[in-house]
């Protein structure tokens, strides 16, 4: 007890002063990133040009929507939900082993081949998805295949990641009790470990599909097919009514989708 | 002469890979027929010592026999022949919550089925009548077809009950089987365990924290506190007294 | 009476588990689809494989000298992030308020507030930043407002929910001294969610500094611009280093973030 005054002055201090030191950190980062950026550089035209960008938005190019041609609206969304949803099962069929090899599991000393297994996922997550694109773009050629590649490859990143911590955090009571009734180990994963975690899987996967359905709108950007090939050209050629109708089309898209995945991962619960 | 004991445990020691003492020379009989409740406080080994028998845990030293036989050493097939003929049920009724209460009682057939069959759910029809008459049992045919997870827990409990009715058991382990009950489920529960021991003379064992309920359905009861046995009798000679002590903090 | 007399009645979809088998069938269905309106073709991938491994071998030597020059646009990436991440979340504030159930009880404002705020969060960044980019031009600036953008969208909705399960206590008490809103917000809000909005700023400043690698490729700023040049030249080996370098930064990001949130916590 006689030491509580002295502790009671020592914390006083930091908590006095503690925030000025934080306070100045985040001044000098602040400070540090204003400078280096050329902000300057904003083009004379930028005003007029975002005028003609909401004119475009308001007055949308509605011959594009469909025209049977195959180019159009309508056609280049479907084959932009396509590569998503090929890539995402593609990734959620690739994550099962990566999750089973990321999860930490009680037994394991030192916890070696879920840590390795962690790291791997960060890497796969992190290596940038358009650069995938771009790679898988030199084997397979341009266009959509590229971005079921693409997708594919790097969901497996976050994929596997939710996939391992439902893992973690799963129930293991029935796999006990088919284990005592006397079930080998093929059993007792498909008739207690599959049956439980599989809900958690395809919720998982309906999520990461919003995700990938974002994604593949911009992999036409750099040629791997779907909606962002003709985005990014009607833009380069500011063709403003034709990015209006465009970027309706994928607002419109995105929460549909949104709103149809988030109700099945309702259901599912 | 006594029959010989269905278990038998000779000097068996637990110690976790942890350091954490499990079981500490524990010398048990436990014979063919028997309604055995042990008490103990939580962590005092109750679930280990059960856990021995069917070979869930392995003992670190010592022999544990059920109908003679040594468990430890067994692997593989005979393993699975062990397991059928224990039947185990948990506190939190281990069930496959997604899958219908019938998969649930027939999945106590498993290990008598090739697994592609067991994994299809192709049992035969004998197994699915052996099932609805399990379920009957326990009073829960008209659910045979519902979820297990929309069932209550008592009810969940009962299916596992059914679950090893299915595995024709010799033995009953149960851990804890109505921690997560409300009192009146509780009633059904042991009344059930009661019926398959008296019935169908399986030697029925409960880990169980309610002395008034040890004393109400046990032929003999077994006293544990940190991995020892502390306590054995049969019921006529158990006082109230003797179990509070058990109860009592270190 | 027999057992199997006085079994329920089963539904005949509920029989045959047709609920099951029908998901089963759509979705190898939409696969089929999916497969052939994107042009899937297996053997052309396996025949081109060479060309694949070609690059990746390409890429396996990463050209070191030319760490030296992507420096600055790697530094100019994180300085993008932390401004327009910062830049998004004060416009974020006040409408995560405005989304806030138990903030707003008029159900009309916060349900446009939130309509407006799911619209935002359609649009993906790299589609934000080629808009971007053709109304400031190339350069930082068309990077910082598509990154400010972005993580408005983000945050908004990460903020509500934090402000949505705060414990009411509080403010009750301060409508019962009568306390009008902003008071009630200075004194009976700010105080419960400032840690984790601060932690979900850093979240998000992580995402934006992974986002802000690759916005250079159409031409707002930092290390992207040098991505799309090297890919361009077919120069893999100085592709490498980039990604590599990236990827250290986002490490570095991520550790230093991961730190700081588990210090808030």
């Amino acid at each position: 007890m006689e030491k509580s005054p002295e502790l009671t002055i020592k914390k006083s201090y930091y908590d006095r002063y503690g925030w000025l030191f934080w306070a100045l950190i985040v001044l000098i980062i602040y400070v540090w990133s204003l400078q280096g950026l050329k902000l300057s550089g904003i083009q004379a035209s930028a005003s007029s040009v975002s005028k003609s960008i909401i004119s475009g938005i308001f007055h949308p190019d509605w011959a594009y929507v469909y025209n049977g041609s195959g180019e159009d609206l309508v056609s280049l969304i479907v084959q932009t939900l396509a590569i998503a949803f090929l890539g995402t099962i593609i990734s959620a069929v690739i994550s099962v082993p990566f999750a089973f090899w990321a999860a930490q599991s009680p037994s394991e000393k030192w916890h070696v081949r879920s840590t390795s297994g962690k790291f791997v996922l960060t890497l796969i997550r992190t290596f940038p998805e358009i650069v995938l694109a771009i790679m898988f773009i030199k084997a397979v050629g341009p266009g959509s295949y590229a971005g079921v590649l693409a997708v594919g490859v790097h969901s497996v990143g976050m994929l596997g990641k939710l996939f391992s911590e439902a893992i973690e955090n799963m129930d293991d009571g029935a796999e006990e009790a088919i284990v005592s009734v006397g079930g080998n180990a093929t059993q007792v994963f498909a008739l207690a470990t599959l049956p439980t975690i599989l809900p958690e899987f395809i919720s998982y996967t309906l999520y990461r599909f919003e995700i990938a359905v974002r994604s593949a709108t911009i992999l036409g950007m750099v040629g791997a097919g779907g909606i962002g090939t003709p985005m990014l050209f009607a833009i380069q050629t500011r063709n403003w009514p034709r990015v209006g109708i465009i970027l309706l089309g994928i607002i419109i898209m995105v929460l549909a989708i949104d709103s149809l995945s988030g109700w099945l991962r309702k259901k599912l619960v | 002469m006594k029959a010989q004991p269905i278990i038998e445990f000779q000097n068996v020691n637990k110690v976790y890979d942890n350091g954490t003492v499990g079981l500490k020379a524990i010398n048990l009989k436990v014979n063919p027929g028997e309604f055995l409740v042990v008490v103990g406080l939580s962590g005092a080994g109750k679930s280990t010592l059960m856990r021995t028998i069917n070979q869930m845990h392995r003992p670190s030293s010592g022999k544990v026999l059920v109908d003679g036989v040594e468990v430890a050493t067994l692997k593989g097939t005979a393993l699975r022949e062990l397991r059928r003929k224990v039947g185990m049920i948990f506190q939190n009724f281990n069930l496959v919550k997604r899958s219908s209460v019938e998969h649930n009682v027939l999945s106590g057939k498993i290990s008598y089925y090739p697994t592609w069959k067991s994994i299809l759910g192709l049992y035969s029809k004998a197994d699915k009548r052996k099932a609805a008459q399990a379920l009957d049992r326990v009073n829960l045919l008209e659910k045979i077809y519902m979820r297990a997870d929309q069932l209550s827990g008592g009810q969940q409990q009962r299916v596992a009950i059914a679950r090893t009715l299915m595995q024709d058991p010799k033995i009953i382990l149960a851990d804890e089987p109505i921690a997560s009950l409300d009192p009146l489920t509780t009633t059904a529960v042991m009344n059930d365990l009661q019926k398959l021991n008296q019935e169908d003379g399986i030697t029925v064992i409960v880990n169980l924290h309610s002395v008034p309920l040890a004393l109400k359905y046990a032929d003999r009861i077994v006293g544990m506190r940190a991995g020892q046995l502390v306590y054995d009798e049969p019921i006529d000679q158990v006082t109230e007294e003797d179990l509070n002590q058990i109860y009592q903090p270190m | 009476m027999d057992v199997m007399k006085r079994l329920p009645r089963q539904s005949w979809w509920q029989k045959y588990h047709l609920k099951t088998i029908s998901l089963v069938i759509i979705t190898g269905l939409l696969i089929i689809l999916s497969a052939q309106v994107a042009g899937v073709d297996l053997a052309m991938f396996w025949g081109n494989l060479d060309q694949f491994t070609n690059l990746l071998v390409r890429m396996a030597h990463p050209d070191w000298a030319y760490i030296t020059i992507i420096g600055q646009p790697i530094l100019e990436t994180i300085q993008m992030a932390i401004i327009g991440t910062t830049i998004g979340t004060c416009f974020a504030i006040p409408l995560a308020f405005l989304a806030a159930s138990n903030i707003v009880q008029n159900s009309w404002i916060r349900g446009l507030v939130r309509f407006g705020l799911d619209l935002v969060r359609t649009l993906p960044d790299l589609l934000l930043a080629a808009i971007f980019v053709a109304v400031f031009g190339i350069g930082a600036t068309a990077g910082v407002v598509t990154l400010a953008i972005f993580s408005f969208g983000m945050v908004s909705k990460l903020f509500y929910e934090v402000i949505e399960t705060i414990d009411e206590g509080p403010i009750e008490a301060m409508k019962s001294v009568g306390a009008r809103k902003l008071q009630i917000i200075h004194f009976a809000v700010v105080p419960q969610v400032l840690n984790q909005f601060i932690s979900y700023f850093l979240y998000t400043l992580e995402i934006n500094v992974r986002a802000s690698t690759v916005l250079g490729y159409l031409g707002a700023g930092g290390i992207g611009v040098y991505l799309q040049r090297s890919l361009n030249e077919f120069n893999y080996s100085q592709t490498a280093v980039i990604i590599i370098m990236t990827l250290v930064v986002v490490f570095i990001i991520n550790i230093i973030s991961n730190y700081l949130r588990e210090r808030l916590m």
